[in-house]
């Protein structure tokens, strides 16, 4: 079960993050004592089996410590749900704010939450465990990011379904957020951890992480039609934006699945330009 | 096994924050260190808080970049290829963090499984590890849930599992009650005697240094102020005693030979301590334990030298290691 979902909330990002055949030889050789003398060096942890020992351990953390803030993602999302019901009243506006809410606890757990994570392992010196251990700087970016993802699948779900109640919205199509989640949780999760990871204190890592939030929340939840031009820019470079339409597409009776499609693929590519910026920034931060 | 040449490693100069006068200078916490260390043997680095140990074994396991220097471990340049280092030994660090929300088990069985191993093997040397180090009760409990002792000893089963001929210690029996600091102890000689495994130990406990060390490098302010088995570093000092006398209330200044005593002793708090050579520790002892003096006398021992005693008499800074 937690396999099928790791399967899900990274399958973007393999063919970014593994190295080339040709460029892992070459590693290889590299690794190569230059004399004789030298011992040989023990096997390397591969990238996959590593991924989900980090995926596993990570999300055997949420029963310690995450549980109380995923209930408090799911709150918040149908709490704001509940207070808009007084504002908008049905029709486009009510779908943009059940899609903003769904993906808003994406954007709480796995964009904050991750930030934060990652901002207290590199300033507490953890990471120096990861480091000392021959495992491929992806898998540790790449299983936390999956953890993350995967532990906004219950507050998503949730608030969705009661958003669909709340505002008599079709659930016939909610099957998409099989492809929602994953996806917009790749693109958070990847910035999250590229935040986190970069930020040179906890505390600003901290920072970043609320204000991606709350810019996800004002730009995601409220509907589009009723903001300025400029916010309507900076919308369009929020990348939970594309996971919240795509979504919001859905609740036609006949959706426009191109459409949808282009929305998860914006998705799919800043999941795969962020994780490999995070990745990037965990090996910087790692060896110093 | 490991050899390590003029290592130099500054840390820059940092500007206080807006508001505080603290300027931190740069610190040379390396400062052209070599060393070598043989197969099969346990190494200790003694020192004071900010000597430079954890700068030097960072750099040995290639978290940090020396400035200059070089590192050598089982033939393999460091230095060049610190990435390396995580294939050659196994590294227990000050801090827990990583670990802390994970069960005893699965930190165990994660790292071995990030160390390279199997599925299978890494549960199997888990359970192994886990019972070595009598671990099996506490096995299913986060270790931020432990005393700090345990969650030390949980962090400690993380370093064995996927064997490594190597073993870089920074610190490792902090916090530890007797039977854990044994448990620990006896795994290590057990992996000495069946495979040969070497072992680099930080330390600053010289009782620990002494029992468990083959041979020591006192570090100070970043340099290797000596190096010798624990025996032949005491030899250094062999003629002086030390002399700890501990006075009930104030010391009686006004018997001779006490007062003479005084201006040689390190006083804290209601303790003197002497270096002496035996025959006056002998005379201090006779005059101290008779008359007035023995009525003020709360304690008094007297030691052969200990290899605090030796940090002492090369120069060192006179606070900062710990005995027991």
């Amino acid at each position: 079960m937690r396999q099928e979902r790791l399967g899900e909330g990274v399958s973007v990002v393999p063919a970014q993050a593994v190295p080339v055949p040709g460029a892992r030889d070459a590693l290889e050789a590299a690794a190569r004592p230059e004399d004789g003398r030298a011992a040989p060096l023990a096997p390397a942890a591969r990238l996959l089996p590593a991924l989900c020992a980090v995926y596993r351990a990570q999300l055997s953390r949420a029963r310690v410590a995450r549980i109380p803030l995923l209930f408090v993602a799911t709150f918040q999302s149908v709490g704001i749900m509940v207070l808009m019901r007084g504002v908008v009243d049905g029709g486009d506006e009510a779908r943009a704010v059940v899609s903003g809410a769904g993906v808003l606890v994406v954007a709480f757990v796995a964009l904050n939450l991750l930030a934060q994570y990652f901002g207290q392992l590199r300033a507490s010196g953890g990471l120096d465990h990861y480091a000392t251990l021959p495992v491929p700087p992806a898998a540790v970016v790449l299983g936390a990011a999956a953890a993350y993802a995967s532990f906004t699948v219950p507050g998503t779900v949730v608030t969705t379904v009661t958003g669909c109640l709340l505002f008599q919205l079709p659930m016939t199509h909610l099957w998409v957020l099989a492809a929602v989640i994953p996806l917009s949780g790749a693109a958070l999760a990847g910035l999250g951890a590229a935040l986190g990871l970069l930020a040179p204190r906890p505390e600003l890592a901290t920072l970043c992480g609320q204000l991606g939030m709350s810019a996800a929340l004002l730009l995601g939840v409220l509907p589009a039609e009723r903001l300025p031009a400029a916010i309507d820019y900076a919308r369009d470079l929020l990348p939970s934006t594309y996971g919240v339409e795509a979504l919001a597409a859905t609740f036609d009776a006949r959706p426009d699945w191109l459409a949808v499609a282009a929305d998860l693929g914006v998705c799919a590519a800043v999941g795969a330009l962020s994780l490999a910026i995070a990745t990037w920034a965990y090996r910087r931060a790692a060896t110093r | 096994m490991c050899a390590v040449r003029d290592l130099v490693k500054t840390y820059p100069a940092t500007r206080g924050r807006r508001g505080s006068e603290g300027r931190a200078p740069a610190v040379r916490a390396s400062d052209g260190i070599s060393l070598d260390v043989h197969r099969g043997e346990i190494f200790g680095l003694l020192g004071p808080n900010g000597a430079g140990k954890s700068t030097l074994v960072r750099q040995l396991t290639g978290l940090l970049r020396p400035d200059s220097g070089s590192i050598s471990v089982l033939g393999h340049d460091l230095v060049r290829h610190p990435e390396r280092a995580a294939r050659l030994l196994g590294y227990l660090g000050q801090e827990s963090t990583a670990l802390d929300e994970m069960t005893v088990a699965l930190a165990v069985e994660t790292t071995g499984r990030l160390r390279g191993l199997g599925a299978r093997e890494a549960r199997a040397e888990r359970d192994a590890v886990v019972d070595e180090l009598g671990l099996a009760d506490i096995a299913g409990r986060a270790l931020k849930k432990l005393s700090g002792g345990q969650r030390r000893l949980a962090c400690f089963a993380t370093v064995l599992i996927g064997e490594r001929s190597l073993l870089v210690l920074d610190e490792p029996t902090t916090g530890m009650d007797p039977v854990a600091r044994r448990a620990v102890w006896d795994a290590v000689d057990r992996r000495r005697a069946e495979r040969g495994a070497t072992v680099v130990l930080v330390t600053h406990n010289v009782l620990e240094a002494e029992s468990v060390l083959d041979r020591v490098a006192v570090i100070d302010r970043g340099r290797v102020i000596a190096c010798d088995t624990p025996g032949g570093l005491k030899d250094m000092v062999g003629e002086e005693v030390r002399l700890d006398l501990v006075w009930r209330d104030r010391p009686p200044l006004d018997v001779p030979e006490v007062a003479e005593l005084a201006s040689a002793a390190r006083v804290s708090g209601r303790r003197w301590t002497l270096r002496l050579p035996a025959d006056r520790a002998r005379a201090a002892v006779a005059a101290v334990t008779a008359g007035p003096a023995f009525a003020a006398l709360d304690d008094f021992t007297l030691a052969t030298p200990s290899l605090e005693d030796v940090y002492l008499a090369l120069g060192g800074r006179a606070e900062g290691l710990v005995k027991g």
